[in-house]
């Protein structure tokens, strides 16, 4: 027994993508069996993962850095040549991200897919995305990401033309692989330029060989892989993809999708902080005007670029869900505002690094942004499973033909409601406690950052407010007369979701000070991911 | 000069394959564009590889060993990537498929999705 | 022991770097807020008449239509901001429209900027 467990503990990153894989690639024998123990199957290996993600972060923010090298032994300061998983905070930050959201989706679809045919592919799909997201978040290798997105970004694709009898979905589905496509050819083009001037694809042997001095060939490198990870992480103004693919996708499969749109913004932070860390306190250029030494570095340039695009992000997200009737759609736009939020928190952490504020106020922001990410995936994970919750009762997603839902779906409200606080960063939710970190933050780096934050956070609550007064509240409805609560195993995923979401919001420094903050100091440190690799600076 | 020439097909591809994905309106003819960006791509990662008066990097029973050979690493990860494409092409032929089953026309421009009921 | 300092370290409270948040000091904040107010209620008038004109809805005067039509539909609760700020809802009504190509050329647009901030500055 101690010798499968220290094996299964020395493997655990090999197995924590390989079980969702196999389990993938068993569905379609298992389904012969029958219908429940598919499930159950499915409900197994998703459990599986969860559990040996959870220990492996578990391990890493209790032993530090860990890699792991696919077939064979690897003695620090060799030469790297195989594929390698670098898992340092930042990594087992975003692994408790993934092991939460496609577990709370396969107990969703247990009750809310129950009539649906074509279920043995769609299990099959959902555990290759699954699979392909925890890869993403893992890799030490850039090539190894870029066949990850591309894993990730086919299978999500087949999953939201789900309902295909229904031309719009397909039509979604199709923009997402075109989009998902030229970004991935983009991300593969600035690996090319990456080997050709260095020789290596590993993300911290390139960071090793990158000289202080920025060259030509690495700021289209740099240009490149932003651009395209930014496409893909749905910053405005690339950000239209996300309403049509989030909205017309089975809100199970959302729930997973949104782990992936995650996954795309860490990497692009771990191309920034980590990959070109040397040169980011470099001065680019400098001036003397009127007999002042003016500098600018890569910091700040990077940093402002992406503050003016979360800024953007955040507008467009929200006055868009102002305006929107379909209750899915109005969810998506809400979920471009909060990742224009993050964004805004790192980018402005990044903008002044090196500076005079960098001590306490970035990184109070880097802090704010990366306690956001897991917040903001939790909410949206769990308003997407409310919103399929009220699709599956009343069989409309236009909020001008619901209403006086409260009377029959009494839990549901409860979970809408504790989404509705959370989301708009209300007090004892989670979202509270890193806004409050974001604007404190950002009003110090500059108080017109802080201005929009803290208003566009009032329109969400009116979004919210609205979509609550319309569908929840108001007189019985004669069509919704005989609706019923929905099933068991839908509750059980929004209740997972909403209890992780009051127990964060009600103790936050015990998560801040044992999760987020390792995370946030391994991401500014990239000397010792450097060193994990190569053994010494 | 000459050794520029696929370095300046690569740009050629992919400036080519870029404008037609936005500026053409058949849907066939978006998948095309991104398929030449495909090609601009795999062609830049194979031409890493060469190196001057090189062979294939294949070993033979008597090897000469002051032949100098062009780098494998590039021909695999191209391999893969064309495999990648592959699999994105197919797919969005399906898709294409399905929408003219619905929508009864090519053009971008209608095939926009709006909300349904 | 280890489960005294767990328990100590679930009441910490959060530092932002101005500031701190504490959700159980202000739970308890608004325990004491609620009782007040509970108090301030029951010194009200506790009379009422069933069934006349105390309990109905008024709607300055005019008869009440059945419930289903007075709800107000979930487009329309908005419609004064909507309306006012109708400048900046046809530019990003234009700009969502559902073509894939334009998309494409936003993300060259932004590449394009980027290139250019990059590279001059």
């Amino acid at each position: 027994m101690n010798d499968i467990i220290s094996f299964i503990s020395a493997h655990l990153p090999a197995f924590v993508v390989a079980v969702p894989l196999l389990g993938a690639f068993l569905t379609p024998l298992v389904s012969r069996i029958g219908d429940k123990s598919r499930n159950i199957f499915a409900i197994i290996i998703t459990g599986l993962t969860s559990i040996f993600a959870l220990l492996l972060a578990n391990d890493v923010f209790t032993n530090g850095i860990r890699t792991y090298v696919f077939g064979g032994d690897y003695a620090t300061g060799q030469t790297m040549v195989r594929i390698l998983f670098e898992i340092d905070a930042m990594n087992a930050f975003m692994l408790i991200i993934a092991a939460i959201l496609p577990f709370a989706a396969i107990v969703y679809s247990w009750g809310f897919m129950k009539e649906q045919t074509g279920l043995d592919k769609y299990y099959t799909l959902i555990l290759l995305m699954t699979a392909g997201m925890l890869g993403m978040m893992m890799t030490g290798d850039m090539f190894n990401f870029f066949v990850f997105l591309e894993i990730t970004s086919i299978a999500s694709a087949a999953l939201i033309a789900f309902w295909t009898n229904k031309g719009n979905a397909v039509a979604a589905a199709f923009k997402y692989i075109v989009i998902s496509s030229i970004g991935a050819l983009f991300v593969l083009f600035a690996i090319a330029l990456y080997y050709g001037q260095y020789n290596a694809l590993n993300m911290a042997v390139i960071a090793d060989s990158i000289p202080v001095e920025m060259g030509f060939v690495d700021k289209i490198a740099l240009v490149l892989l932003l651009a395209a990870l930014a496409m893909k992480a749905a910053i405005a103004p690339m950000h239209m993809w996300l309403a049509d693919a989030y909205g017309r996708a089975p809100s199970s499969v959302t729930v997973v999708l949104i782990g992936t749109t995650l996954a795309s913004l860490y990497a692009g932070f771990r191309v920034i902080f980590t990959i070109h860390g040397n040169q980011l306190e470099q001065a680019l250029n400098s001036w003397t005007i009127f007999g002042y030494e003016f500098s600018i570095s890569l910091a700040n340039m990077v940093g402002i670029l992406l503050v003016a695009l979360a800024v953007l992000s955040i507008f467009i997200g929200v006055f868009m869900a102002l305006k929107q009737v379909d209750l899915k759609k109005m969810i998506a736009y809400t979920a471009v505002a909060e990742i224009g939020y993050m964004l805004l928190a790192v980018g402005a952490a990044i903008a002044v690094m090196g500076g005079d504020l960098e001590a306490t106020a970035g990184y109070t922001a880097l802090k704010g942004g990366i306690f956001h990410i897991l917040n903001d995936a939790l909410d949206i994970g769990l308003l997407f499973l409310v919103a399929g919750a009220v699709y599956y009762t009343a069989k409309q997603t236009s909020i001008n033909k619901l209403g006086g839902l409260a009377r029959n779906m009494k839990y549901t409200t409860v979970f809408f409601l504790i989404g509705l606080f959370a989301v708009s960063g209300l007090p004892p939710m989670n979202g509270f406690a890193s806004k409050l970190m974001i604007y404190e933050s950002t009003f110090q780096i500059n108080p017109i950052l802080s201005i929009v934050a803290i208003l566009c956070s009032i329109l969400l609550l009116a979004v919210f407010v609205k979509v609550f007064y319309s569908v929840f509240l108001g007189p019985k409805l004669p069509k919704f007369a005989t609706a019923k609560e929905v099933p068991i195993s839908m509750l059980i995923a929004m209740g997972i979701i909403a209890c992780i979401i009051i127990f964060i919001g009600l103790f936050p420094d015990i998560v801040l000070q044992n999760v987020v903050t390792p995370a946030a100091n391994a991401l500014n440190d990239a000397s010792s991911y450097i060193a994990a690799i190569t053994g010494g600076i | 000069m000459i050794y520029n020439i696929p370095f300046i097909a690569v740009a050629a591809l992919i400036l080519i394959g870029l404008y037609t994905v936005i500026f053409k309106r058949n849907l066939i003819k978006i998948v095309i564009g991104i398929t030449l960006i495909e090609s601009g791509v795999n062609l830049f990662l194979i031409t890493l590889g060469f190196r001057k008066d090189s062979v294939a990097p294949i070993f033979t029973s008597n090897p000469d060993v002051s032949q100098t050979m062009s780098l494998p690493v590039p021909q695999a990860l191209t391999l893969t990537s064309i495999v990648i494409g592959v699999a994105v092409l197919a797919l969005m032929l399906s898709f294409i498929v399905y929408i003219y089953r619905h929508y009864k026309t090519l053009d971008v421009r209608k095939v926009v999705g709006g909300d349904d009921e | 022991m280890a489960l005294a300092e767990f328990f100590n370290s679930l009441i910490n409270s959060l530092d932002t770097g101005s500031g701190f948040w504490n959700p159980l000091v202000w739970g308890f904040a608004l325990l004491i807020v609620f009782l007040v107010i509970y108090i301030l209620r029951g010194a009200g008038k506790t009379s009422y008449k069933k069934g006349t004109e105390q309990t109905k809805p008024f709607l300055s005067g005019n008869p009440e239509t059945s419930k289903e039509s007075m709800h107000v539909k979930g487009e329309n609760v908005y419609w004064g901001f909507v309306k006012s700020m109708k400048f900046i809802y046809d530019r990003f009504e234009k700009m969502h429209n559902g073509n894939v190509s334009d998309y494409i050329l936003w993300f060259v647009i932004i590449m394009g900027i980027f290139f250019l901030v990059l590279g001059v500055i």
